[in-house]
C-alpha cells in the first residue's frame, strides 16, 4: 500500500479520500474567486449604473465598450447563483471538508467506495467547465436565474440566453447531481459500515452526524430535480411543453403557432425545483453547524452542551426541511391553503434551529475558551446565523413576505445564512484543520486580522440589503433607478457596493496566510489543540490508509474540561 | 487495491461489529484494503445500493408526480390517450419481465450455492429476457410511429389511429400531447435503465464464467440483482398507470 504511487495516481485519479477532499478544496476555491468576481459585478452595476466595469468590462461587453447590458446582468446573477451554490458551498462542505474528514473521525482506512468518490470528483470538473462555457455562448448565457423558471427558461426565444447557455446550465446541473448522489452514497455507506469499533452512534462527532444528514437529503431530495430538469430539457429540444402553459405568448412568439404542445404548468417546476433545492439549504448549512459545534468544543474546551438534542435537532431539520419548499412560492399562484400550510411547517422549523442556538450558547457559557481563529470564526457563524435565521422566520410568513418577496431582503437574508453561516463555519474549519491537512498551522494574527474585517464587512454588506428590501428594491433588476421611488436607495448602494469591494480585498489576508504557511517548514503535529476525537490520533498529514494501528473508540467524542492535570480526554483513551 | 500491508501490524481488533471472523479470510484477493473483512465490504455494499435504489425511487418518483398532476388536470384526455396504446404488447413484456425477475434470484442464489451452470445459464436467461423486452419495446414505438402517435407536427393526424373521441373533442388533442410525452419520456427511462441492466449483466456474466463468484464473496453477482429487481418493478407501476388506466372505459382497439 505504501509503494511509490506514480504523480497522476498520487494526485490526480486519485482513490485516497484526502487527496479527493483536497481536490474538492481546490476546486471550490477556484470557483470561489470566479463566483465573487460575478457578485462584484453585479454590485458595481447597482451602484454604478451603465458605468464601464472595470478590469473585465471590455472582455465580457465588448459591443458596448465594458458597459453591462440589461442581458449580461441576467447572465450575472444566474451564473454567480449557481456556481456558489452548486460549485462553491456544496463542494466545499461535501466535498473538500465532507471527504476529508468523514473517515478520519469515525476511524476508517477510506471511504466505503474510493472508486465512486473518484468519479464524483471527475463528474464536478466537466459540470463546472459546462457552467463556465455556458457564460461564452454566442447567443447569450442563461439569464433565467438560478431557479430556471419556465417559461423563460424552456422556451428557447423567449430571451437571448434562452437558448444554447440555458441548455448547458442544464446539462452542467445534471452533471452537478450525478457527482453529489454518488457522493452521498459513499458517505451515507460509509457512516454506517466503517466506523471503528466502539464508535457507536452516540460517540459520533457532530460533524459526522451532519454530513450523514446532509447525504440522506441529497439522496431522497436532489434526484426530484433531476426528474424536473429531465422534463424541462425535453420541453426544450423536442417541444414537449410540460411547463408551456396554454396560450402563452412570449418575445412575440407562440410555442402552440410553432407547433410545440402547450397545456403544461410552469408551478409544476417550481414544485419539482424547491422540492430539491429548499432542502439544498440544510445541506449547505448542515455541515457547517456540525463543524461549528466541534470547533466550539476543541476550542470552548467545554463539552458540547446537549449532544443528544443537537443530533436529534438536526434529524428534525432534515425531515421538516422537506415539506417547507412552498414557502418559495407564495406568490406565485399557489393556493392560499397551501401557503398557510407552508407557512406553519417553516416556522416549525425554527424549533430545531433554535434548540441548535441555545446548545451553542449553553457550550460558551462557563466555557474557558482560547480566543484562537477557528473559535472567533465559530462564534462568528453562530452570531451571523441567528440574523438570518430571524429575518428567515420572518419571511416565511406570508403576509410578511408578500410585499418582500423578490427584494433586495431575501437577498439578505439568504446570503446571512450562506456567506454569514456556511463561509464562516468553512473559515472556522480551514483553521481547525489545516494542521492536520497539511501540518502546519495558519498563522494567528493573520487570521484573526481576516476575521474581524470579514466579520465586519459581511454586516455592511449583507445587513444593509435588508434595508433596501424594506425600502422596496427589487432583486434582479439591473437598475432600480428607472423607478424614481428608489432614486433615494443609490448612496446606500453604493456603500454597500464599496463594502463588498473591500470585503473581496480582505481576503488577501486568508491567501497570504495559507500560500505563507504552506511554504513553511511542516511542524507536523499530531494533535496541535489537544483534541479528543480520532483524526488527531494519526500523523499530520496521516499516511495513506489513515491510521498505523486501528483505533478502539472507548468514549465520547467531547470530554474537555476535566479537574485533573489535563483538561481533556480522548476517545481512544482508557478510562 | 488489493490487500497486504494493512493486515499486518493491526493491535486493536478489526473494525466492525464482526469481530474476529475477519481473521480467518483477511486475505482474500477478492476483499479491498480498507475493508476488515468480507462480511464488512458486503454490506457496506448492499448499504451503498440500498441508497442508490432510493434515490432511483425518488427520480422515478418525480416523474410520476408530472404524470398524477396531468392526469388529474386532463382526466378524459389521459383515458382516452392510454386506450390508444397496445395493451397486449404491453401485458407481454409484463410477463417477460417477471420471469427475468425469476431467472436473476436463480442466478444470485446459483452465487450463493457456488453453482457455476446455474450461474451462467440464469445469466444468460436473464440477458434474453432483457432484450426481448426491448425488441418489444421498439415494436411499439415502430407503431406509434407509423400511426402518427409520436407528439410533433402530424401527431394524430391519422383519422384510422384516433379514437372518436378526440374527433369529437380536438381541442383534447394538445392534453393527449403531453400523454404520450409522459409516455416516450417514461417507458424511454425505463428503457435506458434496461439497455445499462443488460450491459451489467453480460458484464457479470463474464466475471462468473471466470469463476469469481463464490458463496463467500459473490458481491457484484447480488447487487446488479437488486438493480435488476428495481427497474422490474418500476415498470410493474408503469404499466396499469400508463397502459391500463382506461381500459374501463371500453372501446380498447
Amino acid at each position: 500500500m505504501n509503494a511509490p504511487q506514480s504523480f497522476w495516481r498520487r494526485w490526480v485519479f486519485s482513490l485516497d479520500h484526502k487527496v479527493i477532499g483536497l481536490q474538492f478544496l481546490v476546486y471550490s476555491a477556484f470557483f470561489l474567486v470566479a463566483g465573487g468576481a460575478l457578485a462584484l459585478a453585479i454590485r458595481w452595476q447597482l451602484a454604478w449604473p451603465w458605468s464601464k466595469v472595470p478590469i473585465v468590462g471590455e472582455a465580457l461587453y465588448p459591443a458596448t465598450g465594458g458597459v453591462m447590458t440589461p442581458e449580461g446582468y441576467t447572465v450575472l446573477f444566474t451564473l454567480h447563483g449557481t456556481i456558489m451554490i452548486f460549485f462553491v458551498v456544496v463542494p466545499l462542505l461535501l466535498g473538500a471538508f465532507g471527504n476529508f474528514l468523514l473517515p478520519l473521525m469515525i476511524g476508517a482506512r477510506d471511504m466505503a467506495f474510493p472508486r465512486l468518490n473518484l468519479a464524483s470528483f471527475w463528474l464536478m470538473v466537466p459540470a463546472g467547465a459546462i457552467a463556465l462555457a455556458s457564460f461564452f455562448v454566442a447567443s447569450g448565457g442563461p439569464a433565467s436565474g438560478w431557479t430556471a423558471y419556465p417559461p423563460l427558461a424552456t422556451i428557447a426565444r423567449a430571451a437571448p440566453g434562452s437558448g444554447l447557455g440555458q441548455t448547458l446550465w442544464l446539462l452542467s446541473l445534471f452533471l452537478a447531481g450525478v457527482s453529489s448522489t454518488i457522493g452521498a452514497i459513499n458517505y451515507a455507506a460509509t457512516v454506517i459500515q466503517l466506523r471503528a469499533p466502539g464508535m457507536t452512534w452516540t460517540r459520533l462527532p457532530l460533524t459526522v452526524w451532519s454530513l450523514f444528514f446532509s447525504s440522506i437529503i441529497q439522496l431522497v431530495a436532489l434526484p426530484v430535480l433531476t426528474a424536473g430538469a429531465v422534463l424541462q430539457l425535453a420541453d426544450r429540444m423536442v417541444g414537449t411543453g410540460f411547463y408551456t402553459p396554454a396560450n402563452l405568448v412570449v418575445n412575440q412568439f407562440s410555442p402552440e403557432g410553432a407547433g410545440h404542445a402547450a397545456g403544461g404548468l410552469p408551478l409544476l417546476w417550481q414544485h419539482l425545483f424547491w422540492f430539491y433545492s429548499h432542502p439544498a439549504v440544510y445541506v449547505m448549512v448542515l455541515p457547517a453547524m456540525g463543524m461549528v459545534s466541534d470547533v466550539l468544543a476543541v476550542h470552548g474546551r467545554k463539552p458540547v452542551f446537549g449532544y443528544k438534542p443537537m443530533v436529534l435537532s438536526m434529524g428534525v431539520i432534515v425531515v421538516l426541511g422537506m415539506f417547507v419548499w412552498g414557502h418559495h412560492m407564495f406568490v406565485s399562484g399557489l393556493d392560499p391553503a397551501a401557503g398557510t400550510a407552508f407557512m406553519l411547517s417553516t416556522i416549525l422549523i425554527a424549533l430545531p434551529s433554535s434548540v441548535k442556538v441555545f446548545n451553542w450558547l449553553a457550550t460558551l457559557w462557563g466555557s474557558r475558551p482560547r480566543y484562537d481563529t477557528a473559535f472567533l470564526n465559530a462564534v462568528g457563524f453562530v452570531a451571523l446565523f441567528v440574523i438570518g435565521g430571524l429575518s428567515g422566520l420572518w419571511l416565511a410568513s406570508t403576509p410578511v413576505d408578500v410585499p418582500l418577496h423578490d427584494t433586495a431582503l431575501v437577498v439578505g437574508h439568504f446570503h446571512f445564512v450562506v456567506f454569514g453561516g456556511s463561509m464562516f463555519a468553512v473559515f472556522a474549519a480551514l483553521h481547525h484543520w489545516f494542521p492536520k491537512m497539511t501540518g502546519r498551522r495558519l498563522d494567528e494574527r493573520l487570521g484573526k486580522l481576516h476575521f474581524v474585517g470579514t466579520f465586519v464587512l459581511t454586516a455592511c454588506v449583507f445587513l444593509l440589503m435588508h434595508q433596501l428590501g424594506m425600502a422596496g428594491q427589487p432583486r434582479r433588476v439591473a437598475d432600480p433607478y428607472v423607478y424614481p421611488g428608489l432614486a433615494h436607495l443609490k448612496p446606500l448602494n453604493v456603500f454597500i457596493t464599496k463594502s463588498a469591494l473591500l470585503l473581496a480585498a480582505w481576503q488577501v489576508f486568508l491567501v497570504v496566510n495559507v500560500v505563507k504557511t504552506l511554504l513553511a517548514r511542516p511542524a507536523g503535529e499530531k494533535n496541535p489543540w489537544d483534541a479528543t476525537t480520532l483524526e488527531w490520533e494519526t500523523p499530520s498529514p496521516p499516511p495513506h490508509g489513515n491510521f498505523d494501528l486501528d483505533p478502539v473508540v472507548l468514549r465520547g467524542p467531547y470530554e474537555y474540561g476535566g479537574s485533573g492535570e489535563r483538561d481533556h480526554v480522548r476517545q481512544v483513551e482508557p478510562a | 487495491m488489493s490487500t497486504s500491508a494493512h493486515a499486518a501490524p493491526v493491535a486493536a481488533p478489526h473494525h466492525g461489529a464482526h469481530g474476529d471472523s475477519g481473521h480467518g479470510h483477511a486475505h482474500h484477493p477478492g476483499l479491498a484494503h480498507h475493508f476488515d473483512d468480507l462480511e464488512q465490504q458486503k454490506d457496506s455494499a448492499v448499504y451503498g445500493m440500498w441508497a442508490f435504489l432510493v434515490q432511483e425511487v425518488m427520480f422515478f418518483g418525480g416523474l410520476f408526480i408530472a404524470y398524477i398532476v396531468y392526469r388529474n388536470l386532463y382526466p378524459d384526455a389521459f383515458a382516452h390517450a392510454s386506450n390508444l396504446l397496445n395493451v397486449p404488447l404491453g401485458a407481454t413484456n409484463t410477463a417477460i419481465l417477471l420471469a427475468s425477475s425469476l431467472t436473476m434470484a436463480l442466478a444470485v442464489r446459483g452465487g450463493a450455492t457456488g453453482s457455476k451452470p446455474t450461474q451462467l445459464i440464469m445469466l444468460v436467461l436473464t440477458i434474453v429476457f432483457g432484450l426481448a423486452f426491448l425488441v418489444v419495446k421498439y415494436f411499439e414505438y415502430a407503431e406509434k410511429f407509423e400511426h402518427h402517435l409520436v407528439p410533433g407536427p402530424t401527431f394524430m393526424s391519422d383519422p384510422a389511429h384516433v379514437s372518436p373521441f378526440f374527433q369529437a373533442h380536438p381541442e383534447e388533442i394538445p392534453h393527449a400531447k403531453i400523454f404520450f410525452f409522459l409516455y416516450f419520456a417514461m417507458t424511454g427511462v425505463h428503457a435506458a435503465h434496461m439497455i445499462v441492466g443488460a450491459g451489467l449483466m453480460a458484464w457479470i456474466f463474464l466475471r462468473a464464467k471466470k469463476g469469481e463468484f463464490v458463496p463467500e464473496h459473490h458481491d457484484a453477482l447480488e447487487m446488479s440483482g437488486l438493480y435488476w429487481h428495481f427497474v422490474d418493478i418500476v415498470w410493474i407501476f408503469l404499466f396499469p398507470m400508463i397502459y391500463l388506466l382506461g381500459y374501463h372505459f371500453g372501446g380498447h382497439h
